[in-house]
């Protein structure tokens, strides 16, 4: 698929798929709306993410540390200085984009599983510092900033605060995707897609590495950072325990490995069957809550073994295998997609 | 400064550096046998942790339930390379730390359905004396743990260094293929290094909970981030890093709490900062083998 046909094709689905996401809110109650609203968060940080694992090659399970910092920020702006939800993102987006370089700098050492292992240490880092520096209600880490509330023109579409918030977050997602989206297509993502694969052979061809892998980490921070300030407008509530972080952190990867990685819609689907799947986990045993992490664990180590390349790798590789059988054997196809 | 107090913290230090080594050490022989970072190690030394409890809940002696659980453990440990870790074997790697990912959730959360979510108490097998040598205190716990440790490092040499079975592990992590070729069951290799990882993991488990408050199922976590630090500071691929390691981490973090106020509550950032500055300068590691890579 190529050319203008195949732009207009993917610009026609995107455009579907996001008025069927604008329609949920009207059709599903409060309950539901809350959980696309949690899925829409997820699938920003881990499209994040996505740039910095799935297109660099840069495993990092820490990215629960800049959602929670992106949490945070907002949390207080909007708590204690009374600013409006909105005006905390620029702040929020340029803090992380600082902290992510700054963090991203030892990955032009150390790499792999090295790196993996120091943002572990971020993500058991963060909670540490939230108790030592953040005292929010009754002396706790908690934070509850006031949540935007639907304002007098919206009444038409979105009566609902819930409903609203669901869009500012949908809103979000688009314009922080189709950045995405650009940006792989582009210069930079080439870039990122050659380090990943070949380091040397991206530097004799002039691509500053350095630059490339901090840029990555710096941007992918951003991403987490602006997921965090959704979510703590969706839920209300800034909190940063050990457990929370490094399960964040987690879901933003299993997020990106059951979508697929190096792919636009990957963290979305991934990020969607994920919430999905955590909550039939839960509402499987009722009476048992504790087994709900069991089954997602069982679940997701099959997922991984009947689709390794994600969910949109197997849906490419299907594709691939239809149009085999369709097309004439005499004229063998060499798909675009196989090449990264 | 007070010596008697700093030699106090340094002999803390050295207990709880033990228990890091010992968990590093488990880290590395599966990195060693199968290049994979077992993220749900720590996870599965609290799964045999809370079978030990089981065992003395039963009305056991420590050190037999101890030793029943440290078989078990290598069985389920070969169980869940052939298993769950075997399939991926051709996976990238990412992948496979999405698997042992999904074991750290299965497993955290089974042990809680299976022995109950209430706090455990499990006594400590060695027993309680304090010797005074020179006005410093020392307790038999820390003498047996580092006796442990020696103990288990002497073993692990001789398993690997002096028998037919360890020398064909040292060649399925140098080259499966040629292994193969030679007639080793890579395999079976791969099965028993993993269970060879487990059964630490059982025995650091077993010593590490009596020195905490209760066992819990978010006992090994925090132990599970220091290891870390330990195998990555010492080398992934060397046994002897990981104890020195495990060592050295478990002295900083002591002496942090003890002497640095600012730190306080923050500790955390004591061995990360380690980690940060040898991987710095030596990117594989006190004692690991640098990686040559052909281009």
């Amino acid at each position: 698929m190529g050319g203008r046909a195949g732009l207009a094709a993917r610009v026609g689905t995107v455009v579907i798929v996001v008025a069927v996401l604008a329609w949920l809110p009207q059709y599903y109650g409060t309950t539901d709306t809350a959980l696309f609203a949690k899925a829409l968060y997820i699938a920003i940080a881990a499209m994040g993410l996505n740039l910095l694992t799935g297109y660099n090659g840069q495993v990092s399970i820490g990215h629960g540390a800049f959602f929670g910092f992106g949490a945070y920020t907002t949390a207080i702006l909007m708590n204690d200085h009374g600013w409006d939800f909105l005006a905390t993102l620029p702040v929020v987006a340029v803090a992380s984009f600082a902290i992510g370089a700054a963090v991203g700098f030892p990955a032009l050492r150390v790499r792999g599983l090295y790196l993996a292992l120091i943002t572990l240490g971020l993500a058991a880092l963060f909670p540490d510092l939230v108790t030592k520096y953040v005292h929010g209600t009754g002396g706790t880490t908690l934070v509850q900033p006031p949540q935007p509330t639907s304002p007098s023109w919206a009444t038409g579409f979105a009566p609902q605060n819930d409903q609203w918030r669901y869009y500012l977050a949908l809103a979000i997602a688009v314009v922080m995707f189709v950045i995405a989206w650009n940006l792989v297509r582009g210069r930079f993502g080439r870039a990122l897609i050659a380090v990943r694969d070949h380091e040397a052979a991206a530097s004799t061809i002039g691509i500053d590495l350095a630059r490339t892998k901090v840029t990555a980490f710096a941007l992918s921070a951003l991403y987490a950072g602006i997921a965090g300030s959704v979510g703590v407008m969706i839920t209300g509530l800034a909190t940063a325990g050990r457990v929370e972080t490094f399960q964040l952190s987690i879901d933003f990867l299993i997020a990106i490995v059951i979508g697929g990685t190096a792919t636009v819609a990957g963290p979305a689907i991934g990020a969607c069957l994920f919430v999905f799947l955590e909550q039939a986990a839960q509402d499987a045993f009722p009476r048992q809550p504790l087994l709900s992490p069991a089954i997602f664990g069982i679940g997701l180590i099959v997922l991984l073994f009947v689709l390794p390349d994600g969910v949109v790798g197997g849906a490419r590789r299907a594709g691939r295998r239809v149009r085999q059988l369709t097309r004439s054997r005499h004229r063998p196809q060499l798909d675009p997609s196989t090449t990264t | 400064m007070d010596v008697d107090l700093f030699i106090s913290q340094l002999l803390n230090g050295l207990s709880s550096g033990v228990i890091y080594a010992s968990l590093a050490l488990a880290l590395v022989l599966i990195f060693r046998t199968t290049g994979i970072l077992n993220f749900a190690q720590g996870e599965m030394a609290l799964f045999s942790t809370y079978f030990t409890w089981w065992l003395t809940d039963l009305g056991l002696p420590v050190a037999l339930a101890i030793a029943i659980s440290v078989v078990a453990s290598f069985v389920g440990g070969a169980f869940v390379e052939r298993v769950i870790i075997r399939p991926f074997e051709k996976s990238s790697p990412l992948v496979i730390v999405i698997a042992t990912l999904g074991l750290f959730l299965a497993l955290n959360s089974l042990a809680q359905v299976i022995f109950g979510t209430d706090a455990k108490q499990l006594a400590s097998v060695f027993p309680h004396t304090v010797w005074t040598v020179g006005g410093v205190r020392v307790s038999s716990q820390t003498v047996g743990l580092l006796g442990m440790l020696s103990v288990e490092c002497l073993l692990l040499w001789l398993l690997f260094q002096r028998t037919r079975v360890g020398l064909a592990l040292r060649a399925v992590a140098s080259n499966p293929e040629s292994c193969r070729l030679l007639g080793i069951r890579v395999g079976a290799m791969l099965m028993f290094g993993w269970g060879l990882a487990a059964a630490l993991g059982a025995v650091a488990g077993a010593v590490v909970v009596p020195t905490t408050e209760a066992l819990t199922a978010a006992s090994m976590q925090g132990v599970l981030v220091f290891a870390f630090a330990a195998a990555a500071l010492g080398g992934f691929d060397s046994p002897l890093g990981a104890v020195v390691g495990g060592l050295v981490v478990g002295v900083a973090r002591a002496l942090t709490i003890q002497y640095l106020a600012p730190l306080d509550n923050i500790e955390l950032v004591m061995p990360f900062a380690i980690i940060l500055g040898v991987l710095l300068v030596r990117p594989s590691g006190l004692f690991g083998t640098a990686r040559v890579e052909r281009v």
